[in-house]
C-alpha cells in the first residue's frame, strides 16, 4: 500500500468513526447497575434464606453460587438471558449468572454437531478464555499478596 | 456462414460488448421468474407482502440452522423454476452461493436438482454475481436458462461468524441484522419482462475498516466504485435510473456511499435505496438494518422485480455489495475487502412482448 494510499484511508476511516452512532453511555450503566444490582439483590435473598435452613460459612457461599449458576443456565435454556443480556450489558455478564449463560448457551447451540465435538467441546469457547485470565489474574494477585 | 464470417462477427462482438469492466448483453436476457423465501423477522418489514413463502418458523420444521437454510434455498429455486413454466431439464445451469463456510446451503441445496450446479462466494454480493453470470452464459449462447440463487439465515451466520445466539452480549449500534431467507431468478433466452442489459464487474477496495460490526463501511467504497464505472463505461448518470440499489450496507453505509459518491460529483441521495436498510422496520437490535447474502436476494426477488413487473420502475441498477472476510481474517487483525458487482434491469415495455 502506497503511503497516499494509507494517508487517505486515515482519512476515510476518521470519516467512518465521526458518522458512527456513539454508544450511549449513561443510559448503558444506569441498566447494568439495576439489573446487576437486581441479581445481587436475588443473591442476598436466597443467601438469607438458606442461612435460615442452617447452612454457613463456605457452604452458604457455595450453596448461593450454586443457586445462581442454575438460575443462569435456566434462563439461558429459556432463552431470556440473552434479551436480558443485551440491555443490561455488563450488569448480567459479571455476576456469576453471566459466567454460566456463557458456558450454557455454546453447548446448546453446538449442541448438534453432537454431545462429543459439540457440546462437550465447544462448551468452554467463550468461557474459556475468562477461565484462563480468571486463574492467572488470581495467581499473580496471590504472588503479591504473599510478598506484602 | 462462413468461418471467417463468423470469426469477424465475434471479434466485432467482442469490441462492441465490452466497455471499461461493463459488459453489454446483446440478446438482453430476461428475467423470467423470480421467487423467495424470507423469515419471521422479514416478514413484518416491506418484503412480507411480497415474498412467496413466509416462514413463522425460522428452523423450517429442519433439525438444525444450517438445514434450514438449505431448504430455504432449495424452496426458492424450485419456486422459481416452477414459476418459470419449466422443468428441471430445461435449466442449464445454477449458480448459487451462500455465507456458510464451505457454502454448504448452496451445494447441499444442489442435491436436489437435476441440473448442473456452479458454486459462488462472493458473501453478500453472490445475487448479483450470479445473475450477472447468467446473463453471460445466456447472451453468449451456452445457456437458455439459468438460476442464480443465494440466502442466508441469521442463525447459522450468527454462529459463524459472531457468538452463540443465546450469550447474553450487547451488539453495538453501527452492527446489522443478518436476513434469514432466500431469493433465486431464472434468467433466460427471449420470454420475461425485465431485461439484462449491462453488468459492471467489481473490483475488491479495502480502505482500511477493521470493525465487523460496520462492515457497510468497509463496502461502501466497492460500491462507490463499482457505480461510478458502470455511469462511466455506459455514459449515464444517476437520473437515468429509477432506483440505484445496494446490496446490504445499512444506513450507515448508505449514508458513506451517498457522500463518496457526491464528492465525486455524482449524486445519488434522490434515486438510491438499499435493501438492509428497507428489508427491516428497526424495533429491535437490527440497528443499521439487514445484511447477508439473502438481504438483497429476498428485496430483489420479491419487492423490486414485482415492482418491475408492474412497471413502477423502468431501469433499475442493482449493485449487491459483499464483504470478503472471514473469523480467521479478522482475528488476525486484517481489513474487510468489499466487492460489489452491478447489474442493470430495464422493464421493457409491453408491446414487444
Amino acid at each position: 500500500m502506497t503511503d497516499s494510499a494509507r494517508r487517505g484511508n486515515i482519512n476515510y476511516l476518521e470519516y467512518v468513526r465521526s458518522l458512527e452512532p456513539s454508544t450511549k453511555h449513561f443510559k448503558n450503566c444506569l441498566s447494568a447497575f439495576g439489573v446487576g444490582g437486581l441479581i445481587c439483590v436475588i443473591g442476598q435473598f436466597f443467601r438469607y434464606m438458606l442461612g435460615f435452613a442452617g447452612l454457613s460459612g463456605d457452604e452458604l457461599a457455595g450453596a448461593v453460587s450454586v443457586v445462581l449458576i442454575f438460575l443462569g443456565c435456566f434462563l439461558t435454556g429459556l432463552g431470556v438471558y440473552d434479551r436480558i443480556g443485551r440491555h443490561a450489558g455488563a450488569g448480567s455478564i459479571v455476576p456469576i449468572t453471566g459466567f454460566a449463560n456463557s458456558v450454557t448457551s455454546p453447548a446448546i447451540e453446538f449442541r448438534t454437531e453432537g454431545y462429543i465435538f459439540g457440546t462437550a467441546a465447544k462448551m468452554f469457547t467463550v468461557a474459556g478464555a475468562i477461565i484462563v485470565y480468571g486463574v492467572f489474574s488470581g495467581v499473580m494477585v496471590g504472588i503479591i499478596y504473599y510478598f506484602l | 456462414m462462413s468461418c471467417a464470417f463468423e470469426c469477424r462477427m465475434a471479434r466485432f462482438a467482442y469490441i462492441t460488448m465490452k466497455k471499461g469492466n461493463t459488459l453489454f448483453f446483446k440478446t438482453r436476457p430476461r428475467v423470467r421468474s423470480y421467487a423467495a423465501v424470507c423469515g419471521s423477522k422479514e416478514k413484518e418489514g416491506v418484503i412480507g407482502g411480497y415474498a412467496d413463502v413466509t416462514l413463522s418458523d425460522d428452523m423450517y420444521g429442519e433439525s438444525t440452522y444450517e438445514k434450514a437454510e438449505c431448504k430455504m434455498l432449495s424452496a426458492a429455486v424450485s419456486l422459481a423454476v416452477e414459476k418459470s413454466g419449466l422443468t428441471d431439464g430445461d435449466i442449464d445451469v445454477l449458480f448459487s452461493g451462500d455465507l456458510l463456510n464451505q457454502i454448504i446451503s448452496a451445494s447441499f441445496a444442489a442435491r436436489d436438482f437435476q441440473f448442473p450446479f456452479l458454486g459462488l462466494y462472493s458473501a453478500c454480493s453472490t445475487m448479483s454475481e450470479g445473475m450477472l453470470l447468467s446473463a453471460v452464459l445466456v447472451d453468449g449462447g451456452f445457456a437458455v436458462n439459468c438460476v442464480a440463487a443465494t440466502g442466508s439465515h441469521f442463525a447459522s451466520a450468527e454462529r459463524q461468524y459472531r457468538y452463540p445466539l443465546e450469550l447474553g452480549c450487547t451488539r453495538p449500534p453501527q452492527s446489522q441484522w443478518t436476513v434469514t431467507g432466500a431469493g433465486a431468478c431464472v434468467v433466460s433466452r427471449g420470454a420475461g419482462n425485465i431485461a439484462i442489459n449491462s453488468a459492471t464487474l467489481g473490483r475488491v477496495r479495502d480502505w482500511g475498516v477493521t470493525d465487523v460490526n460496520n462492515m457497510g463501511a468497509a463496502m461502501a467504497p466497492a460500491a462507490a466504485d463499482t457505480i461510478l464505472r458502470h455511469f462511466e463505461d455506459t455514459g449515464r448518470g444517476p437520473e437515468d435510473y429509477d432506483m440505484i440499489i445496494t446490496g446490504d450496507l445499512g444506513a450507515l453505509g448508505s449514508r458513506i456511499l451517498k457522500d463518496l459518491m457526491w464528492e465525486k460529483g455524482c449524486d445519488v441521495s434522490d434515486n438510491h435505496v438499499d435493501c438492509g436498510e428497507i428489508v427491516y422496520n428497526v424495533i429491535e437490535d437490527e440497528f443499521q438494518g439487514g445484511s447477508g447474502a439473502g438481504c438483497s436476494a429476498v428485496v430483489m426477488n420479491s419487492y423490486i422485480f414485482t415492482k418491475m413487473d408492474a412497471g413502477l420502475y423502468k431501469r433499475v441498477l442493482f449493485a449487491a455489495t459483499g464483504a470478503l472476510l472471514s473469523t480467521v481474517s479478522s482475528g488476525q487483525g486484517e481489513s474487510i475487502p468489499g466487492i460489489s458487482h452491478a447489474v442493470e434491469f430495464e422493464r421493457l415495455p409491453p408491446a414487444k412482448e
